[in-house]
């Protein structure tokens, strides 16, 4: 009874938008697809929905052969990141749109209906036209539909990203709240976004996605502490994660003109050059630290977003409180060594933090 | 400054106004004057400057025998003929229209835009190349001098600007409207008239109306396509005039093929300004 894939292939104009995507997703389970921008994420959750073709390559759903089955004979729903809503109906008779094609009995269709509008909040705007609507209460009635479905594949496709600041917070608390209900029991949940804080908070099994590729798999937690490669610790930071260069040599670590001391976890490393990534969030300013040169400063909600260098390594700081700083001001920084992660020219993932690395 | 712009504004929406009604007003009044008022002297006031009659409303409804044109069967034939061209217009640009907006057509080097083109091109050409053809084809089907002829014309030269309208209009609804219509359960017909069709209704009104325009206003293809069985309006109403130039009864069937006209252009405008239809799209 599981949605399965297996060398899911799609071209256009001779780019690939799903290259080779093989994938197991079993009933009951929030999966999320993280990825950047044109990595993909639309296009493979399209062609599970059947909207979009795959060149070659083969899904099936509960043992059954999916692309035998037109898009409105899957009992799917799709949320799209555009509020998109029949404009033309109010909110109830939107939320009640699929239930009616199915020709339901009234009743149902009520209680049904009722039920999403409670999950959703959106009791008492049933009489609302959708242009009446803020864009997240739009989402929130998209939402809906796709849940008084209660289809056995719930696609939500950045559903988030086109709403500010405040109401993607609030909205991200209640799809935790909704998914985490146990609704979900024969459901398979799939969401994408580009937000790896959303990927960490909704905690579910992660596909990383690049160029139409795997990155890597596993759950929120892995992905966090054992990133793969160099790509997958981009994709999965926000503030990406810094990358610098640097050498290992005995009990130090070498970069630029700065030396550190080698960490506990980093004592079996041979003496060579090495990439070493460090998040942002784990870089401290520091009296005792090194110097190093602003280059911007961004301030975001209570938070400070520092863009440092050093001759040729540039490094971002994230401090959680609201200061000033000039640019080409001189700060002092320190690294917490014990947070190094260490990858190989060839990008791969040598030594993380969190314990012994996964080859 | 803000009193200025405002006095501004207003005189210019005034001035405008009267722009606009000017030719209406001396429509109407000359419509009621007879040969001694209208050549005369230059006159404007009922009752005082001329004496107001009804001989050129009269014309229009008298049978030739007793010297009048009768304007009455004309007047229908021509609503008969722009109505169902327009109708057919509408409902076949529209499909084609979705068609090409939604779907990739590929045939040789042909594409979808080509396709576009090709319907528009059809406007492009003046009227008058395409009179020899149609002459020869409606009298090959026997269908000169018929109404169902003129239907099938007009429908060649409506068509085209229903395609035009439509398509940009359906570029502009979101792709994504149609695939949820498709996911929530309906097939791609049902998606089509459930939720496309409802939702582009104020692209529908635009382009029916620019089909009646243009169906309404023809005089050329009404002049040469027919004779003696059916006559449509604006040929009858040209065909008033003679050596003296009946003013008072030209005057009134001026008004009276305008009317229909204005009344469609106030049905579209109080219905497109109920509001809830623009900007139903982001």
């Amino acid at each position: 009874m599981n949605l399965y894939a297996n060398n899911l292939t799609y071209k256009l104009d001779n780019e690939f938008h799903l290259n080779d995507i093989s994938f197991n997703f079993k009933k009951g389970n929030l999966y999320t697809i993280l990825g950047r921008t044109l990595s993909g994420k639309t296009t493979l959750l399209k062609t599970i929905a059947g909207l979009i073709n795959p060149d070659s390559g083969e899904i099936q759903f509960e043992e059954k052969e999916f692309s035998k089955i037109p898009v409105w004979d899957r009992n799917i729903a799709m949320v799209y990141q555009q509020f998109i809503n029949y404009p033309h109906l109010t909110v109830y008779e939107n939320v009640s749109f699929p239930l009616k094609q199915r020709k339901i009995d009234k009743e149902k269709i009520k209680n049904d209906v009722d039920e999403a509008l409670k999950t959703v909040g959106l009791i008492g705007f049933e009489n609302r036209k959708i242009q009446e609507l803020s864009g997240g209460q739009q989402q929130r009635v998209a939402l809906a539909r796709s849940l008084a479905k209660k289809a056995k594949i719930l696609l939500l496709d950045e559903p988030l990203v086109n709403l500010d600041y405040k109401l993607r917070e609030q909205l991200r608390e209640e799809f935790k709240r909704i998914f985490s209900r146990g609704f979900a029991e024969d459901t398979i949940l799939i969401y994408s976004t580009t937000d790896p804080q959303e990927v960490m908070e909704l905690n579910g099994e992660v596909m990383v996605l690049d160029e139409g590729k795997v990155l890597q798999t596993g759950p929120a937690k892995e992905i966090f502490e054992n990133p793969k490669n160099l790509k997958v610790a981009e994709i999965s930071n926000d503030p990406p994660m810094n990358i610098i260069n640097g050498t290992k040599i005995n009990e130090k670590i070498n970069v630029e003109t700065i030396n550190i001391n080698l960490p506990n976890h980093l004592s079996k490393l041979e003496n060579k050059n090495y990439c070493f990534g460090i998040r942002a969030s784990e870089i401290k300013l520091s009296n005792k630290g090194e110097e190093f040169v602003v280059e911007l400063a961004e301030i975001s909600g209570s938070e400070t977003l520092l863009h440092l260098k050093r001759g040729k390594t540039k490094i971002i700081v994230l401090i959680e409180e609201v200061m000033n700083f000039k640019i080409n001001e001189k700060v002092k920084i320190e690294f917490n060594s014990n947070k190094f992660y260490v990858f190989g020219d060839d990008g791969k993932l040598i030594s993380s933090p969190y314990g012994e690395n996964n080859g | 400054m803000y009193k200025l712009y405002t006095f501004l504004k207003y005189s210019f929406v005034t001035l405008w106004t009267m722009f606009v009604v000017a030719p209406f007003l001396w429509a109407l009044s000359t419509s009621f004057k007879d040969f001694q008022s209208v050549n005369s002297k230059v006159t404007y006031i009922p009752w005082i400057d001329y004496q107001p009659s009804l001989e050129g409303w009269k014309v229009l409804i008298k049978s030739p025998a007793k010297g009048g044109v009768d304007i009455v069967e004309p007047y229908f034939n021509s609503i008969f003929v722009t109505c169902t061209a327009s109708i057919i217009s509408i409902i076949l640009g529209t499909l084609a229209a979705y068609a090409l907006s939604r779907f990739t057509f590929k045939a040789g080097f042909v594409r979808n835009n080509d396709i576009t083109f090709f319907f528009i091109s059809q406007r492009i050409m003046p009227p008058i190349v395409l009179s020899i053809p149609f002459f020869i084809f409606l009298s090959t089907i026997g269908l000169l001098d018929s109404l169902i002829g003129l239907v099938v014309v007009y429908i060649v030269l409506l068509m085209p600007i229903a395609v035009w309208i439509m398509v940009d209009f359906f570029n502009r609804v979101p792709k994504e409207l149609d695939e949820t219509a498709l996911i929530d359960g309906c097939n791609p017909y049902q998606a089509f008239y459930k939720v496309v069709l409802p939702n582009s209704i104020p692209g529908l009104i635009v382009a029916g109306m620019f089909c009646i325009i243009f169906g309404w206003i023809d005089f050329f293809f009404a002049f040469i396509l027919t004779f003696t069985e059916v006559q449509l309006l604006p040929v009858k109403v040209v065909a008033l005039n003679s050596s003296v130039t009946p003013w008072w009864s030209l005057s009134a069937s001026a008004l009276v093929s305008v009317a229909p006209l204005i009344i469609v252009a106030f049905i579209v405008e109080r219905y497109l300004s109920k509001g809830n239809l623009s900007g139903a799209l982001k």
